[in-house]
């Protein structure tokens, strides 16, 4: 029989409590029981912010879903603990559910303080701590917005404060934060770095007043929220307000059982993270630990990895609290860690500032200036992962070098010893992320990630991850190569640049000129590769001269070769708006080829078991009833999928068909590294899942949202919010930009959401590029994009205009006439499939003999 | 050498299409008594012959690869890929070079048979 454990609360701690006890009872010594207060499971509230811009609580999502399927875990949602009964060894729950427990866990968290003022119950008075909480806030300023320009206030200059006026001003409210000390992030960051960082926030639009003591919130005669009244007597006018002044262990349930409770709260625990009743732990926010409770998630999993250990006997110990943050609002870079303050006896300290760029550094050493005490980043964080790990660790060289703007100091490189955490909330070494090199076989940051779970949850890490997997696989000799294949050396990136400035237009020219053997013909990978940059930058027909001998079987019969060697054929049907007419001619196209007929994902039709040689007849057939040719086949632009929108929907907010349409027509053709699909949505509801695609677009009622980077397949990603509110004029800009510099700079076979991961900087390094033209290329791409607009043929209709052309479509260069032999199909369904090898026959001779046919090349099927 | 030598003297050649019908490096199919046959042209004039069954994938597709050449033992040799399964061919010999982390279908062999081409007077012929 095994022992029953029960864990109250529903939060990260708990979720990685239960992950590392079902990781390593192998055994099934416990049975788990979760009881959760929130009605979802376990969510990354370290990332709640993103909510507002992803809108997707799965998004939240923790860890595997599948470990709340584990038969020895349960997981009761919607339901709070109100009583413990020591004595009996029982939790009961508010829905009057009692579990009997073996062992129990607090990870009851925090709850937001609200401090008591008066008006603080008033509508418009938020907290910042759940996913329920931020929905009401976003939906509160939506509504408001729809007649105004929103004020918002943020009670708080904190971390949280911070991350919340970041929020709003995103939402569009105009937002002032109210600090009631001398600067913000006072617990952690010293004066100097405040004063930095109150510049900086300044620059996002967002006010701040310091030494504001808030004492009334007063409403408005409209109702709701009005005003703020402040101490020294001011009032700042709010119609939203954000209350974050700091949280409250929730250690209710302690108290009223009489566990012994910190001196500012939290239930009191030891280092093996017991309280004062053995039966009992208490993890993560509400524990009071080694004298305090702490707000931060990365001490929480160690709690959660010490306790599941100790339930399997395991001796491991709290190690002391690594209590390093970095806040996370785009556009201001602050990042503190160690003795910030440097109080440790005989600190020094040393500061680099630069009042104009809003940055201060400041690293506290130790008395001989050569171990690393701690620091504070402001304004440029960007040594943060890499000297976090060098904490109560000799730095070389002058600790002065490595506060220096980057690029000007001559810092040494860090090389990190194996034990230095690099991933604080999961706990990876440096050792560990090598290992996943040298001893797993990882070969690139996803599978490192994948395999350790570094960078996995706030991602501050990921530069320092992405860094030493480069050198241990440097140092592996599985040189990171980025050449493109034996005949060259170059990455797709750098053949592009190369051959977009030099001019170069043929395959002949380029490999004389950049390949790694001038005798070399090339591969089927550099070749489609190079027929790919080609057509962006000298643009031509297919099968014009030499570029026919590049291109793919699918690209040079344009259509897509089937596993019988025989095409589909997909008519392009822009934005997936097709006449009664359009319908009749690919449904009679169809039938007199005898073809199998499937709608595909992309909202058209493909047609299926064409041969060779009647792909010119059955084009012939679909131009003339106004089809083109649909790139199915291409690594390029696919389709541009859409929902009906405003002209037919009741939701509707704008005529997403219309955009669609225009973009795909403004796309179509646009070869890339790899394929590429859009999408558009009328409104929020997003019916068109567009988030699913590699440009997604969602009706605003101001305008246009644009997403990018997602992608289905293999490795689902939604996309990511790059703008929000575009009219279309700028919409269609920005979607030009993003493309093109896609097709730039991608790697070969490379999709958008990994792609974005490469770019330096991220989403952020993509924004910076095609929004504010950070590099100042965005003349060149609109330019590059206009040419292509214009240049675009259908690359079908050239084709049956050019006899050339033509000759290529033939089954046998000696018998045109006759159709491939080997071809045999079957009814299924009421259309025609191929034979399977056993429906050939398996007396099938070898295939220099004629094969035994089941159905001639063509086969009729009546229904 | 000898075995080839023989069968050239002694094969029986077939006049299959003029060299301009054959694009440089693309391939075509042609048809030999039922047997299916990929011709591919070189940059060089060169004319070489491989089954057009890919036992890779038991579909008739060979001609459709692309033409390509890979540094063999010091030697540039031409080749073929598969369109299917990207399995690349020696074009001179009909050598596997790469299979790609794939078995032949049916437990065929994985190289191509070949056939001796021989272009007379802007005709291309094939010796059996
Ligand atoms: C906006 C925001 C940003 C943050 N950013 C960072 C950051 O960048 N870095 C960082 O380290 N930390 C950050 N934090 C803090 C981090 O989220 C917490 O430290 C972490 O979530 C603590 O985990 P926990 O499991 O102890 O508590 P929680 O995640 O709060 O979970 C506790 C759960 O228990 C439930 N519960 C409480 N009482 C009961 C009961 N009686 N019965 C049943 N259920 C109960 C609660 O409803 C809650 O779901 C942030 C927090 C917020 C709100
Ligand atoms: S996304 Fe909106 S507009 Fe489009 S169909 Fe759905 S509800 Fe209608």
């Amino acid at each position: 029989m095994n022992q029953h454990l029960v864990v109250v609360g529903g939060g990260m701690v708990a979720q990685r409590l239960v992950e590392a006890l079902r990781d390593r009872d192998t055994a099934g010594a416990w049975r788990i029981t979760v009881l959760a207060e929130e009605p979802r499971r376990p969510y990354d509230r370290v990332a709640l912010t993103s909510y507002f811009s992803g809108r997707d609580a799965d998004d939240l999502a923790l860890g595997d879903p599948e470990l709340w399927s584990d038969p020895l875990v349960t997981l009761v949602r919607d339901d709070a603990v109100t009583h413990l009964d020591r004595d009996a060894k029982t939790v009961s729950t508010a829905r009057g559910r009692t579990e009997h427990y073996d062992h129990l866990v607090l990870a009851t968290g925090s709850s937001a303080w609200v401090p008591p003022l008066e008006g603080a119950d008033l509508p418009g008075v938020f907290v910042y701590r759940t996913v329920d909480d931020v929905a009401a806030l976003r939906g509160y300023v939506e509504k408001l917005s729809e007649d105004r320009v929103v004020k918002g206030a943020v009670l708080g200059g904190g971390l949280l404060g911070l991350e919340a006026a970041g929020a709003l001003q995103a939402l569009g409210a105009r937002t002032t934060v109210l600090q009631v000390g001398t600067h913000l992030m006072s617990a952690q960051v010293d004066l100097g770095g405040g004063e930095a960082l109150r510049r900086l926030i300044n620059q996002l639009g967002v006010g701040v007043r310091l030494n504001a003591m808030t004492t009334k919130i007063k409403p408005h005669r409209r109702g709701g929220v009005g005003r703020l009244e402040l101490a020294d007597g001011g009032r700042v006018d709010a119609d939203v307000v954000v209350i974050a002044a700091g949280v409250r262990p929730r250690d209710e349930l302690g108290r009223a059982s009489g566990l012994a409770i910190g001196e500012r709260g939290g239930i009191v625990v030891d280092d093996t993270c017991l309280s004062s009743d053995p039966d009992i732990s208490a993890v993560g926010e509400v524990a009071c630990i080694q004298g305090a409770t702490i707000g931060l998630v990365a001490p929480g999993y160690a709690m959660a990895e010490i306790t599941a250990d100790r339930l399997l006997g395991g001796f491991s110990e709290f190690p002391g609290a690594d209590t390093a943050t970095k806040l996370k609002l785009s556009g201001v870079d602050v990042a503190s860690f160690g003795d910030a303050f440097g109080q440790t006896p005989g600190a020094l300290e040393i500061v680099w500032a630069d009042p104009v760029g809003g940055v201060y550094k400041k690293l506290v050493m130790s008395d001989d200036a050569r171990t690393l005490l701690g620091g504070v980043l402001v304004g440029d964080a960007s040594a943060y992962a890499s000297l976090r790990p060098m904490l109560g660790r000799e730095l070389p060289g002058d600790p002065g070098a490595y506060l220096l703007p980057e690029g000007g100091g001559g810092a040494p490189e860090l090389e990190l010893p194996d034990d230095a955490a690099v991933c604080s909330c999961n706990n990876v070494s440096a050792g560990t992320i090598r290992g996943a090199v040298t001893e797993h076989g990882c070969t690139d940051l996803g599978a490192v990630k994948a395999c350790t779970k570094a960078g996995t949850s706030c991602g501050s890490c990921l530069p320092l991850v992405k860094k030493l997997v480069t050198t241990e696989l440097a140092a592996q000799g599985i040189a990171v190569s980025t050449a493109l294949c034996e005949h060259f050396a170059l990455s797709r990136a750098q053949l592009y640049d190369a051959v977009r400035v030099s001019g170069v237009s043929s395959f002949t020219q380029v490999i004389e000129r950049f390949g790694t053997r001038a005798e070399g013909r090339g591969c089927d990978i550099c070749r489609p590769t190079v027929a790919s940059i080609l057509a962006t930058t000298s643009p031509a027909h297919v099968l014009e001269g030499e570029r026919a001998t590049l291109q793919d079987t699918n690209d040079h019969v344009m259509a897509n070769l089937q596993k019988d060697g025989s095409y589909s054929v997909v008519p392009r049907i822009a934005g997936g708006e097709v006449t009664p007419e359009g319908l009749i001619a690919i449904g009679e196209v169809a039938k007199d080829f005898g073809l199998y007929t499937k709608i595909t994902g992309g909202q058209r039709i493909d047609m299926f078991g064409a041969r060779i040689d009647q792909l010119p007849l059955i084009w012939q057939r679909l131009i003339d009833a106004g089809f083109e040719s649909g790139h199915a086949y291409g690594k390029s632009l696919r389709t541009v999928k859409s929902c009906v929108g405003s002209t037919w929907c009741r939701f509707g907010v704008q005529d997403s068909v219309a955009l669609a349409v225009m973009l795909e027509l403004r796309y179509r053709g646009l070869r890339s590294p790899h394929k590429i699909k859009l999408g558009v949505s009328g409104c929020a509801r997003e019916c068109a899942e567009a988030r699913g695609k590699d440009v997604g677009v969602i009706a605003t009622d101001k305008g246009w949202n644009v997403y990018v980077g997602g992608n289905g397949g293999f490795t689902p990603r939604h996309a990511q919010l790059l703008a929000e509110d575009l009219d279309t004029e700028t919409l269609i800009r920005t979607i030009d930009r993003f493309l093109l510099y896609y097709v730039r700079t991608a790697d070969r076979l490379q999709r958008t959401a990994p792609w974005i991961e490469d770019v330096e900087g991220g989403l952020d390094g993509v924004r910076a590029v095609v929004m504010e033209d950070s590099l100042g290329i965005a003349a060149d791409l609109d330019e590059q994009m206009a040419l292509h607009v214009v240049e675009y043929e259908d690359e079908w209709k050239a084709t049956l205009e050019d006899p050339e052309k033509l000759r290529r479509f033939a089954s046998f260069v000696n018998a045109p006439d006759t159709p491939d032999p080997s071809l045999a199909y079957v009814p299924e369904r009421g259309q025609s499939r191929p034979a399977t090898a056993d429906e050939r026959g398996d007396a099938r001779p070898t295939p220099h003999h004629e094969p035994v046919l089941v159905a001639g090349a063509r086969l009729e099927v009546r229904s | 050498m000898t075995a080839l030598e023989t069968t050239l003297d002694t094969a029986v050649w077939t006049t299959v299409c003029r060299l301009d019908d054959l694009a440089p490096e693309r391939g075509v199919a042609a048809l030999l008594d039922g047997e299916q046959v990929a011709l591919f042209r070189l940059l060089d004039g060169r004319v070489l012959a491989v089954q057009q069954h890919d036992p890779f994938s038991d579909a008739h597709v060979i001609s459709r690869g692309i033409v390509g050449s890979r540094f063999v033992d010091e030697v540039e040799v031409p080749t073929v890929a598969s369109p299917m399964y990207k399995q690349v061919f020696d074009l001179t010999t009909g050598r596997c070079l790469d299979v790609a982390g794939k078995v032949p279908a049916r437990g065929l062999s994985p190289d191509l048979r070949t056939w001796h081409v021989r272009v007379t007077d802007g005709l291309v012929e094939v010796g059996r």
